[in-house]
């Protein structure tokens, strides 16, 4: 059956790829994305050149990626999907993937090689976390501390567990309102071993065991729930310290000239990707894969970390990176000494039940 | 309308004896009884009245209460089991999980066949997803299944193609399965019903295979695995099902039928090949044992009682959710205490919306007072500042509080420079109820003020100066003269205000930190984060029902007719 299927399939295959240059493509994309920073470069490094490229092509921008996975679902019942391209977190495509409403891919098909030859399936490697999702950068989730509000005699924070250190850094701390990240540092700071967390996580013992931990703390916590939000709290003097994403709190650094530093110990990795909608007409669909094949070629990764401090998804892209920027890369070697992977397969089971817990924890 | 007016109880002309019926009934001018004829002309007139609404009827019945009926019917709605795994919750029917025991090969046989026809559709991992709300680890459990399910096929087409080259054949399979004589077309659309549930979707046209009876009865399994793979090749795929490869489900089918079948009998089309594979006698992996290695969880008796107590078509189990129960194979019980938080939330939300209902009162009343008994220009310049904020956006006037209110905010600051409180103890006035109390008794007293000024602008100065003159003091002529005047604008703006407030969901997102969040927050949190919408309309139909309760109780006490808002 396999044979007789990839043979199948390669013909199919040879018959669009041959149909292609041919086929009609669509003149317009609606490409969904986060706003703000993010979105801008992707704008500068890709978009636009591939406007420039092809004059006859329109994009609308949709900044839904927060809502992606729901207004997706909730689309794909109207039947009418309204979008080509959605930007989504890795958790959030396993999501789209698992309920159909994702379009899987073939990555030799659909991706360009890399730009060193090798393949890519090879470039992106374990970046391809499912079937559907086309990832662009690494990002992390980490800390920034108010360099001016270190106390007297103190060194800055440069360890994870000096969130719970109440004694030698008092003041507020912004927390994301949600259990992932929070339980697994929680745990760390808890004398669990690193490769133990989510064995320990997964017991009921374990879970009081981080919320316990966290209760430590919890009257000095200002739980945020937008990206936006520690960087304005940093910025106004409200937290001491508070965890967000890397690429805001660099736009804080260095173009804010904010008195924060970064605090990089644990941080904890992610990616952020395309998907293509399940169910887009032929036209469309052509044109969105002709747009995604040169949006995450090498040199087009390489061009965005010019414009945020996110790591390109390819590992032939990192050395085009400008070495400037590398120093900001989640991913160089002198800030990712202490990392976590967010793991998708454990919160993709855990997440309603340790949430449940969360919550409850919080509203007492 | 124009003959009533013509013929109604004041016309020109007098009415006389002729006019009056026998019973002493009024008649009109066409001789019919008044009442009839009066019935008939309101009638007309209710019609007319229907028509010119009804653009905005049908809007609103279309844009507004069927998506709200749609989502609330969610809140009970569950058949995506049986509809994913039909065979196994029939198998399942006479398991009982009180014993302690998984299921017997039966359950597992239906499970693997359902699962892998899910597995094509690529509805298995829904099914886990929701499976995971009542169970934690059933969202991998299925997805890591659904991934292995070809490995134990691909080892007997291995075994079988030994036998027969031609077993791995598309059409060979299909000339076999197709047999001879009366074919089972019935059960073919039988299967061609379940994907279509399966995948809620409509499958037209012509499988372009049929089982025969013969066959059916010597190879069951086979049959049900090969239907399957023809319906979903010739309706969703839209291949030629002789064509194609069949599902390894097949030659799993085929093996378990072997075991028992007398093909030694059989005489249709390819009855020698089949001889031949019972003759090499391939040995079978049981499917209990397949799942068990698979994910030894499958034989957790927790898992199958579970998916048992839940394939039912509707189920309760979100409404006991959203209000801290859980539907458990052994009955409804409490949820854990470190879970139970849906009470305490909307216990939360009541008695906020009423505090700041208070507040709007105890603030707007004189500001409507003032606004009402000031002269017209002076009115007008207060009036204005009532409306500005109203216009500002939402979230303008919420991030300005957040501004106000922090520690470092404007007001702290001003207290700390004033000397009233120390650098080091600035008060904490935002990320709680105070926050939320504050921002939204701002943002909804318009709400309370505009329905208590025109109720007041009625109510005539000259009562006051009566009650005045017969020797009321001042208060007693307010309290027993104005104030019962006013009282149904008080009662207009509280259910505005209560209303609004009570679904309020952005200014308690911004300023409400953890103590002052409202069960709309989760509403929105299970709409668009965690995807329960099953939850989040059990959430929504609670609200929706207190609210209109709340609106009864208004009624009972106050009466409706008393609101006026205007």
């Amino acid at each position: 059956m396999k044979l007789t299927k990839t043979l199948l399939a390669g013909t199919a295959l040879a018959l669009v790829a041959g149909g292609a240059s041919a086929q009609e493509m669509a003149d317009e994309m609606t490409i969904v994305s986060w706003g703000g920073a993010y979105q801008n470069s992707q704008l500068k490094a890709y978009v636009e050149p591939y406007m420039e490229m092809h004059p006859e092509v329109s994009v609308t921008w949709d900044e839904s990626s927060a809502e992606a996975v729901a207004k997706l679902r909730a689309m794909n019942e109207a039947g009418n999907i309204t979008w080509d391209l959605v930007d989504v977190v890795a958790a959030d495509s396993i999501r789209l993937c698992d309920e159909g409403l994702a379009m899987e891919y073939d990555p030799e098909d659909l991706l360009a090689e890399g730009d060193d030859g090798t393949s890519a399936e090879d470039d992106f490697g374990d970046l391809l976390v499912d079937d559907c999702f086309i990832p662009q950068i690494v990002y992390s989730t980490t800390f920034g501390y108010r360099t001016d509000l270190v106390p007297e005699g103190a060194d800055a924070p440069s360890e994870i567990c000096d969130i719970f250190d109440l004694e030698t850094y008092p003041g507020k701390r912004a927390l994301e309102k949600r259990p992932i990240n929070n339980m697994e540092w929680a745990l760390l700071c808890d004398g669990v071993d690193k490769e133990e967390v989510y064995d320990v996580l997964a017991t009921p013992e374990g879970q009081e065991q981080a919320l316990a931990k966290l209760g430590t703390i919890k009257d000095d916590v200002i739980w945020w729930s937008a990206g936006a939000d520690t960087p304005q709290l940093l910025a106004d003097g409200e937290v001491f310290m508070g965890s967000t994403y890397n690429g805001r709190l660099y736009s804080v650094i260095e173009e804010q000239d904010q008195p924060v530093g970064m605090m990089w110990d644990a941080q904890v990795f992610d990616l952020d990707g395309w998907i293509i909608p399940e169910g887009l007409d032929e036209a469309h669909l052509a044109r969105v894969k002709h747009f995604v094949k040169f949006a995450t070629d090498t040199q087009r990764l390489a061009d965005q970390a010019q414009y945020i401090s996110y790591g390109p998804a390819r590992v032939s892209s990192a050395p085009l990176v400008p070495e400037e920027m590398k120093q900001h890369m989640p991913t160089d070697p002198a800030n990712s000494g202490n990392t976590f992977l967010y793991n998708y397969e454990f919160w993709a089971d855990y997440r309603d039940d340790i949430d449940a817990k969360f919550q409850a924890w919080l509203a007492q | 309308m124009s003959d009533t007016t013509q013929t109604g109880p004041i016309p020109d002309k007098p009415a006389t004896g002729d006019e009056t019926g026998k019973h002493g009934e009024m008649l009109s001018a066409d001789g019919r009884s008044l009442k009839s004829s009066l019935n008939r002309a309101l009638r007309r007139q209710k019609l007319r009245a229907l028509m010119l609404i009804a653009p905005l009827l049908i809007f609103v019945l279309v844009t507004f209460i069927a998506p709200i009926a749609d989502m609330l019917f969610r809140s009970v709605e569950n058949d995506i089991v049986t509809n994913t795994l039909p065979g196994t919750v029939e198998a399942l029917d006479d398991w009982d999980h009180s014993v302690g025991e998984a299921p017997g090969e039966g359950v597992y046989d239906a499970l693997y066949f359902d699962l892998f026809l899910a597995a094509e559709a690529k509805e298995h991992t829904k099914l886990g997803t929701r499976l995971n709300y009542e169970q934690t680890g059933l969202s991998s459990l299925f997805r890591s299944s659904g991934r292995g399910l070809d490995d134990v096929g691909d080892d007997y087409l291995d075994a079988l193609e030994e036998v027969d080259e031609r077993w791995g054949e598309g059409d060979f399979v299909y000339r076999l399965m197709t047999g001879t004589g009366p074919s089972e077309t019935g059960f073919v659309a039988d299967r061609v019903r379940v994907l279509e549930k399966m995948t809620s979707e409509t499958l037209p046209g012509d499988v372009g295979f049929a089982p025969s009876e013969e066959i059916r009865q010597l190879l069951p399994a086979t049959t049900l695995a090969y239907t399957d793979f023809a319906t979903f090749t010739a309706l969703v795929e839209e291949d030629v099902v002789a064509e194609e490869d069949p599902w390894e489900a097949v030659y799993v089918g085929l093996i378990e039928d072997l075991q028992t079948a007398d093909v030694a009998s059989y005489s249709g089309p390819e009855a020698e090949a089949l001889q031949a594979a019972k003759a090499a006698d391939i040995p079978l992996v049981p499917l209990k044992q397949f799942f068990a290695d698979e994910d030894g969880d499958w034989l957790d008796p927790n898992v199958w009682a579970t998916i048992q107590t839940y394939s039912p078509k509707y189920t309760s189990g979100y409404f006991l959710n959203a209000v801290d129960m859980q539907l458990t194979p052994d009955g409804i019980s409490m949820r854990p205490e470190n879970q139970q938080i849906y009470l305490k939330l909307f216990k939360r939300t009541m008695f906020m919306s009423l505090v700041i209902t208070g507040s709007c009162i105890l603030l707007g009343y004189p500001v409507a007072w003032l606004l009402a008994n000031l002269p017209a220009s002076r009115a007008n310049l207060l009036m204005i500042l009532v409306l500005l904020p109203f216009w500002t956006s939402l979230l303008v006037r919420t991030s300005a509080w957040k501004v106000m209110l922090q520690q470092q905010g404007v007001i702290n600051d001003v207290l700390v420079w004033l000397g009233l409180v120390d650098d080091m103890n600035r008060l904490v006035m935002i990320n709680n109820q105070f926050g939320t109390i504050v921002a939204m008794t701002h943002i909804l007293l318009p709400f309370m003020i505009l329905p208590l000024y025109s109720v007041m602008q009625g109510i005539p100065p000259t009562y006051l100066r009566a009650a005045k003159s017969l020797g009321a003091t001042n208060w007693t002529a307010f309290w027993r003269v104005y104030f019962p005047q006013s009282v149904p604008g008080i009662g207009a703006g509280s259910i505005l205000v209560f209303i609004l407030s009570i679904g309020y969901y952005i200014t308690p997102e911004i300023v409400g930190g953890t103590t002052g969040t409202f069960i709309s927050n989760r509403i929105a949190y299970h709409i668009s984060s965690s995807l329960n919408w099953g939850l989040a309309a059990a959430l929504g139909s609670i609200l929706l029902a207190v609210v209109l309760l709340l609106y009864w109780a208004y009624d009972r006490i106050v009466g409706i007719d008393n609101v006026k808002l205007g």
